[in-house]
């Protein structure tokens, strides 16, 4: 330990800063590529005893090897290249399509202290990044030369920008009720107990947030881009190997994105929901589960990430011209009278609600 | 104008939403109906109709009399026989082949048998390693058939009441 | 020369680079992915400057939104390649001529000294961008905001209105109406009729 603290000493004060920002970013990307593993064993579990089935249980005890046993399969497949598409652009797809998914974690408060980057628009930052991943998508579509992949990849393009205004509205609200574009300040916002989280004030704001958030993810019952049925698999028809697990990997951490996303906004993120119950925290040992930190963001993760799943179980695929019309004709409508209903609310002052 | 409030309090409150997500809720934690195949099977009916076998009388000598009624009835033109006329007057084949690609398993060979001589087992576990395997010759359908002459007599007598 | 220098200096470079290529690349799909990576240096650069909101709403607007819609109809056309080289050399006169007037207007703008401020002291840490420019927006120039923001709005209707035509013969559904039908009586229409007795009688 004496070495290693003199040998730190040695490295540049820069070079320094950049070393930790790098351990800051693996500790993130680690856990969440292990997450996004095991987010697909999960999902092939629970549809499957949605449908009465056991789901994978060979690989490993009760199947918990599964997704290694994938991801493995995957490496070592060939990564075949249609002999018309544009070389370049249909290896950079997955890579942009990837790059957002992760870059987002870089703003999300884990717990007060757990943050990578603290900055004051994370909330914009979110929404921007997030607005990116459907150029993996479209070029994918567009690269491979298909006539499957660019009907999905046009077809996601016009659900993705879409969708983002009803997302983007349902975030104005967030941000009228918080008054800050900083994730902590929208986190601290809602302290106090459970009935200061955001979901209760805001609860068309949230049900169309998360709407959206599955529609912008492609993902059952929104899933036309990829549409098995009608289109084969979308835009990674033409994918193998590596190059279609990194669609894979983009999608599913997309998703966890939202979902960690809709915990933040709208259940209080790292706030323990008996915030206010103080003989609970006063409890020894599990008075540490009680009180605030990371498992709560954890939780309230897996439940979204847990209705995901149970959305894509039971909603058969929307028609994709009654998707336009959610998006456009309801979803949005219900935001900006929700956000003007919000706005009347902050400027009489009522106070249960919203200080 | 009630039936438009109403309409929109639905689809607002996603009523009909709520009741397919209570469907696959309560599926999620109903009895599962997964058989782990290779350690558990399903009950197979004596009935099944898997791979062929020729049967022998209990004298040891073959049924088929290469009257030709199966090759004849094969809907999938499976079957190809070859005949012969013995020495002590008998008419045996000499050749008995079915192709177990061009096969549809319909079990018409069975039915058209006067003899019962061919016959279709409940083992439907097997495969074929090369080219040619396929062909299933006399001497494969009688082996196939001594083999397991203890079951499919059994099977055979289980069905009879029913024919 | 400082790290972040270094920085802005890599951001400019890129920044320039891909703007060149933008107007140099022969396919228009490449054209638009380096207008996109001129838009994310150009908002690098704009962050450095503690323009956060500006850099990110960059993002957000043009890459996020503009670009998708602008690949989306690159995508859909057909663009022969030929044919728009074709007049290259004929109107770079003319090209040539209008990029030496703008040059010449922003030396003329940069050089001035209007523009000679002292140079601005690094925001305090808690200065918040964001919240600046709300304030600005809502309260000194409220009027030229709302107005603009009205002038956008008449645009974009009178866009739908200008290229929104019924067609007689489209066969499109009207999703509104499939959802509200009533289980009984808006599919199935039950007639009563009197038997018409034995055939052959």
């Amino acid at each position: 330990m004496e070495f290693f603290s003199s040998i730190w000493g040695f490295v540049p004060e820069w070079l320094q800063i950049l070393i930790v920002i790098l351990l800051k970013i693996v500790a993130i990307i680690l856990p969440l590529i292990l997450a996004v593993a095991y987010t697909t064993y999960a999902e092939r579990k629970i549809i499957g005893y949605m449908q009465d089935r056991l789901g994978p249980n060979r690989v490993g005890p009760k199947g918990w090897l599964q997704p290694i046993a994938d991801t493995v399969k995957l490496m070592f497949k060939e990564i075949l290249q249609p002999t018309k598409a544009s070389v370049a652009v249909f290896y950079i797809a997955p890579l942009l399509a990837l790059a957002p998914a992760l870059i987002v974690w870089a703003v999300i408060p884990f717990s007060e202290t757990m943050i990578l980057a603290d900055i004051n628009v994370g909330l914009l930052f979110i929404l921007a990044i997030a607005s990116l991943d459907v150029f993996g998508i479209i070029l994918a579509g567009w690269a491979s030369n298909s006539k499957y992949a660019i009907l999905s990849s046009l077809r996601a393009g016009a659900q993705v920008v879409s969708y983002e205004i009803a997302m983007g509205f349902a975030l104005v609200g967030v941000l009228m009720a918080a008054g800050s574009l900083n994730l902590n300040d929208i986190i601290k916002a809602q302290s106090g107990n459970i009935t200061d989280w955001f979901v209760w004030p805001l609860f068309g704001l949230f049900a169309v947030f998360f709407i959206s958030g599955v529609a912008e993810t492609n993902r059952a019952p929104f899933d036309v881009a990829e549409g098995e049925s009608e289109i084969v698999a979308g835009f990674h028809v033409e994918y193998s190997g590596m190059a279609f697990a990194l669609f894979f990997l983009a999608e599913y951490a997309s998703m966890l994105m939202v979902s960690t996303l809709a915990g933040v906004l709208f259940l209080g993120g790292w706030l323990s929901p008996f915030q206010g119950l103080d003989f609970l925290i006063d409890l020894p040992i599990i008075g540490m589960f009680f009180g605030n930190g990371v498992h709560w963001l954890l939780l309230k993760t897996a439940f979204f990430i847990f209705l995901y799943f149970w959305f894509r179980a039971t909603f058969p695929r929307y028609r994709y011209d009654q998707i336009m019309r959610l998006g456009w004709k309801i979803l949005i409508p219900v935001t900006l009278v929700w956000i003007f209903l919000e706005g009347a609310a902050i400027a009489l002052g009522w106070k249960p609600w919203l200080s | 104008m009630i039936a438009n409030m109403k309409h929109y309090f639905k689809s607002f409150a996603l009523l009909e939403l709520f009741k397919g997500l209570k469907v696959t809720g309560t599926h999620l934690f109903s009895k599962k109906v997964t058989i782990q195949y290779p350690e558990e099977k399903t009950p197979i009916s004596p009935r099944f109709r898997g791979h062929h076998a020729l049967r022998r009388y209990p004298n040891g000598e073959e049924r088929c009399i290469a009257c030709k009624l199966c090759e004849a009835v094969c809907p999938a033109l499976a079957i190809t026989i070859d005949l012969e006329e013995r020495d002590d007057g008998t008419r045996r084949t000499t050749q008995y082949d079915i192709d177990m690609f061009k096969c549809i398993y319909c079990g018409f060979c069975e039915e058209a048998c006067p003899v019962d001589a061919i016959v279709e087992t409940k083992i439907f576990e097997y495969h074929f390693e090369e080219r040619g395997e396929n062909i299933m010759t006399k001497e494969k359908l009688l082996a196939f058939g001594d083999k397991h002459e203890v079951m499919i007599a059994k099977d055979k007598a289980a069905d009879a009441p029913y024919r | 020369m400082g790290f972040e220098q270094v920085v802005f200096y890599l951001f400019a470079t890129v920044l320039i680079a891909a703007a060149i290529s933008v107007v140099t690349v022969r396919n228009p799909v490449y054209a638009a992915l380096f207008l996109i990576l001129a838009f994310f240096s150009s908002s690098a650069t704009w962050i450095m400057m503690e323009a956060e909101f500006l850099g990110v709403v960059l993002i957000l607007v043009y890459v996020g939104a503009v670009m998708v819609l602008f690949l989306f109809v690159i995508m859909m056309l057909d663009i022969n390649l030929e044919v728009i080289r074709e007049g290259f050399m004929r109107y770079l006169p003319v090209g040539i001529l209008v990029a030496v007037a703008i040059a010449a207007e922003m030396i003329l703008i940069l050089a001035s000294d209007k523009l000679d401020k002292p140079m601005p002291q690094p925001a305090p840490a808690d200065y918040d961008n964001t919240k600046a420019l709300g304030e600005v927006l809502y309260t000194q120039y409220v009027y030229p905001f709302e107005i603009a923001a009205v002038i956008l709005l008449v645009a974009m209707i009178a866009a739908i209105v200008l290229t929104h035509r019924k067609r007689s013969r489209s066969k499109s559904q009207n999703p509104s109406l499939q959802v509200r039908v009533t289980k009984g009586s808006d599919r199935v229409r039950l007639v009563k009729m009197k038997s018409e007795g034995k055939v052959g009688e």
